[in-house]
Formats: structure tokens, sequence, C-alpha cells
């Protein structure tokens, strides 16, 4: 059995408001392994984001603990890469900046990382681009910025909440490609929240799958697809089996609310 | 659309402001001839032109004094302006009193007070540059303010996650951030603190535009009067534009992104804190 990374017992997280109280959390038991690609797929307000945001310690639970590596989560742990739907570059600075932007935090010397931020923007075909602002960018080119940005102190664990929901078909699956080969070459430990479930499929070693009201965990499946996977995978009946059993589980839920 | 119409919109831009400028210059002047009305009630456009080649020192040494008293106090609002914001936004304590007492103030009609200045600090440039400042420096307060809030929650999470401090997020994401905000202000208070810069003048004073329009005034010098209202309308446009050459300096990045509409929109909110000051 594999180290477990990040562990959630028992965490919930109600929003208390003046209309009522909303459980957008309830009872989350979660193991995430060293080393795996976990995605979390649910309709939208399950909570995933939320269970996202307890885990990176931006948010407190209010039940529960999550804890890293066997430490209690109290605020943003280190070695932690984030990545959300909007890539919030920052417009004022260039590429290089943006990415380099998490060493200016910690008083490192820009100079080491400069390499490294340049061999990421190269990395994720970039290259040329360096100098060039935000506002020049396509979506998708700009989202590749925002992982570069994340990845730049190479940490362990990388929490990605819908990165890619933003962008159109095409040019999503041109960064769950280049998402993958990242993660094998490297095998950080990765929670992936989306919408799709061909995406969730694709690139997870498991599949969390959430129901919302109140935000639970109804099944964890195990994808036992060969790795590299190819696009043309998605074709294949294996997958077709996992992402049909994850939308039976979403019509038994009532998600999809269509007409017989 | 008809021919006329095909060849105004032909030519570029500017020339067609200019040509509109020519125009209702033309047709002024025709008016209070055609019409015979008397110069001290609507002087012709060549008399008043002819008041500036008669003194042109005279009028621009004046101009000089408003211009100095409207960039200092232009200059003090936006400091104090942009201080105040970050303390505003930087504490709840001086969010709740601060604000509020700015709001009350900012109520009082600035001519009001304009006199008291002249008791607390003479009639030298002083009470002219703290009025036009105290006309300025609350929309600056105001929408840095704003500026300084709307930061994506998301961008402030992410500074969290590396472990950024208060301080370096403020400097770093919020104070940048808010720069577009501020900019907008500082076109709505450059204008402002021109007002006030008449205003001081008009309560004591022995220079400046303001102070030529009360002694022409008294001498039924319409022409020279609108002499002066004309350099102060050439200022204050061109005031506006220097804010604007600055914006365009500072935030490529803003104004590359800014839509054809937001033009408009600006000049109605000058419009509007024109006639609140």
């Amino acid at each position: 059995m594999a180290e477990i990374y990040a562990d959630l017992r028992g965490v919930g997280k109600t929003f208390w408001s003046r209309r009522g109280d909303v459980t957008a959390l309830k009872n989350i038991n979660l193991e995430i392994r060293a080393g795996e690609f976990m995605s979390v797929v649910g309709p939208s307000g399950c909570g995933k984001s939320t269970m996202l945001k307890c885990v990176a310690g931006l948010e407190p639970t209010t039940g529960g603990a999550v804890k890293i590596r066997g430490t209690v989560v109290s605020g943003p742990p280190e070695n932690l890469g984030i990545v959300f739907q909007r890539d919030v570059l920052l417009d004022w600075r260039s590429v290089m900046d943006n990415v380099l932007l998490p060493i200016e935090f910690r008083r490192g010397d820009k100079k080491d990382f400069t390499r490294r931020a340049n061999d990421l923007l190269v990395l994720f075909g970039l290259d040329g681009f360096q100098s060039r602002y935000p506002w020049e960018l396509s979506g998708g080119m700009r989202q590749r910025v925002a992982i570069a940005r994340a990845l730049l102190q190479d940490p362990a664990f990388l929490l990605m909440d819908e990165p890619f929901g933003a962008l159109d078909a095409l040019t999503r699956d041109e960064l769950n490609i280049e998402l993958q080969r990242i993660w094998n070459e490297t095998k950080k430990t990765v929670m992936f929240i989306t919408h799709s479930i061909a995406e969730a499929v694709f690139l997870s070693d498991r599949v969390v799958v959430m129901k919302r009201d109140p935000g639970e965990v109804v099944e964890v499946i195990e994808i036992d697809l060969p790795r590299p996977r190819k696009l043309a995978i998605r074709e294949t009946r294996e997958f077709g089996q996992y992402s049909t059993r994850i939308r039976e589980i979403f019509e038994r839920l009532g998600v999809y609310r269509e007409r017989t | 659309m008809n021919p006329i119409g095909k060849a105004w919109y032909s030519l570029p831009r500017w020339s067609r402001v200019v040509l509109l400028l020519v125009l209702s210059f033309v047709v002024w002047e025709v008016l209070t001839k055609v019409l015979a009305i008397k110069p001290f009630l609507l002087p012709a456009p060549t008399k008043i032109f002819a008041v500036f080649l008669e003194n042109p020192k005279y009028l621009l040494t004046h101009s000089w004094h408003t211009f100095y008293e409207t960039i200092f106090g232009f200059v003090v609002a936006v400091i104090v302006g942009v201080l105040l914001a970050i303390g505003i936004v930087s504490s709840r304590f001086l969010e709740e009193t601060l604000y509020v007492l700015l709001v009350t103030l900012n109520s009082i009609p600035k001519v009001a007070v304009a006199p008291l200045f002249v008791v607390w600090m003479g009639t030298g440039i002083e009470p002219k540059i703290a009025i036009a400042a105290m006309i300025a420096v609350f929309v600056i307060v105001i929408d840095m303010v704003l500026g300084l809030k709307s930061v994506d929650p998301e961008m402030i999470d992410l500074a969290r996650s590396m472990k950024a401090s208060k301080l370096q997020t403020l400097a770093r994401i919020r104070f940048p951030n808010a720069l577009p905000h501020l900019f907008a202000g500082m076109k709505v208070g450059i204008t402002l603190a021109l007002i006030g810069a008449i205003v001081g003048e008009f309560v004591a004073s022995d220079k400046g535009l303001g102070y030529i329009i009360l002694v022409a005034q008294g001498q039924f010098e319409t022409p020279t009067m609108f002499a002066a209202v004309v350099i102060l309308a050439i200022m204050g446009t061109a005031l506006f534009f220097i804010v604007d050459v600055f914006e365009r300096i500072a935030l490529p990045w803003h104004v590359s992104r800014r839509r054809e509409g937001d033009a408009e929109a600006e000049a109605a909110r000058l419009a509007a804190a024109g006639a609140r000051a």
C-alpha cells in the first residue's frame, strides 16, 4: 500500500448564514495516496471546490480534520501548488514574472529560479513568450502559464480546481495530454477537480464521485487503464465502461433531470 | 448616407473636432454681428481673441498661478487619498470611522467652507491648494478603496497559498490591481482640483484666472472674462489628457483592454462629479 499523502477524516464544512445553515461538506473520508492522480467529479454545488480549499488550508473545516503527511492542516501547507479555473495571472507582469511570483513572497533568490521558470515555459510550448503580457495570450496559453507558476518550486502536491473548465474542447484535450505527460514524468500527488467525466477518467488513477445537498462522497472508482494514455483511449470499450459507470451514478442521483 | 454626411465621416476624427469648433465660432461671430449684441453681454470671438493678443503675458502669468495651484492641490489629493484608501481597506476601525466621516465631509458644499480656509491660511497660495485638494481627494479615496477591494478572491487565495504576508499582498497584488481605478479617480479629480483652485481665487486672491474674472467683472470687461474662461476650458482639457497620457504609460496592460464605451462612461462620470462640486 502506497504512502498516504493527504488524509481527510470526517471532514465537514457548514456555512452559517441568516437564511439558514448550508452544509457544503458532510463527513468526508478520503485518502490521497502519494504520487497518485486523483480526480473529483460531481455536480455544481457539491462542495468539491470547498473540499479543495480545506485541503489547501485556505478554508477551515467545521468538522473533522485534514492531515497532510500526518500533520493537521491549519493554514496553507508547504510544498503545495494550486491552479484555479481562472488563471489569475497578474496583468501588469510579463509571463516570466508571473511564473516567478511565488519566489518574491519567499525571499528566495529569483536568479536561481529563472532557469527553472524558463524550462517550464519551454516545456509548455511557451518559448518566445517569456516577455509577453497575459493579455497578449490565448486562454489556453494563459492557463499553461498558471500551471507553470504552480510547478515553479517543484511542489510534491498539486491542487487543481477545474483548471480547464473555461477552455474550448480542443484546447482542453491538448492540455489534458500535456498534464498527463508532466504527471508521468514527475509523479506528483494531484487532486484534480472537474465537471467532465471523460477528463476525470482519462487523467486519473482514481475518481471520486460526489453528490450535493449535502456534499458527500458517493463512490471512489479505480481507473485501471494502461499509461501513457492517448486521446484515442476514450473510444475504447474499457474507457466507455468507466464513463458509463460514473454517468449512471449521476443518473441515479437525479443530476441530469432527463425526461423519459 | 447623404453626400455631406459621407464627406464628414471621411475626415479624420481630430479634424472633425477642430472643424466643429471653428464652425461654432463662425456662427457665434455672425450672430453677434447680425443681431448687434452688445460686447459687454456677449463679445464676438474675434474680440475675445484680441484680448489675448493685447497682453498675452498678463493672461499667461495668471494662468500659470491657477495651473500651479491645481497641480499642487491635485498631487496632495492623490497622496492623501491613496494613503487614506490603504488605511480604510486595511483596518475595519478606520473603515467604520474615517469612511463615514469622509462621506459626511463630502456632503458639505466646498464653496461654503472656502472662506474658512482663508481665515486659517491667509490669502496666499496655501488656501487655494487646500481647497483644490479637498475637492479632489474624495473621488480619489472612493475609487482607490473600490480598486483595492476589487481583487479576484482566487488571486488572494493564491497569494495565501504562496505564504504572502498582508503587506506583500498589498504591494504586489492589491495596489497594482487598483491602479486603473485610481486613474479613473484621478481623471475626475484633476478637473475638480481646477474648480477648487478657482473657488479659492474667488474668495480672496490677487492672482490667477479666478482673480482676473472678478476684476474684469467689476469693470464690465466681458471680453477679458471670456478670455479667462476660454483659457480655463483649454487648461481643464489639457490636464485631463495629461492624466490620460500618464495612464497609457503606466498601465499599458489596462489601456489596451479598455473598450470603446468606457470613454463615454468616463465623460458621464466627469459631468456628474463636476455637478456635485
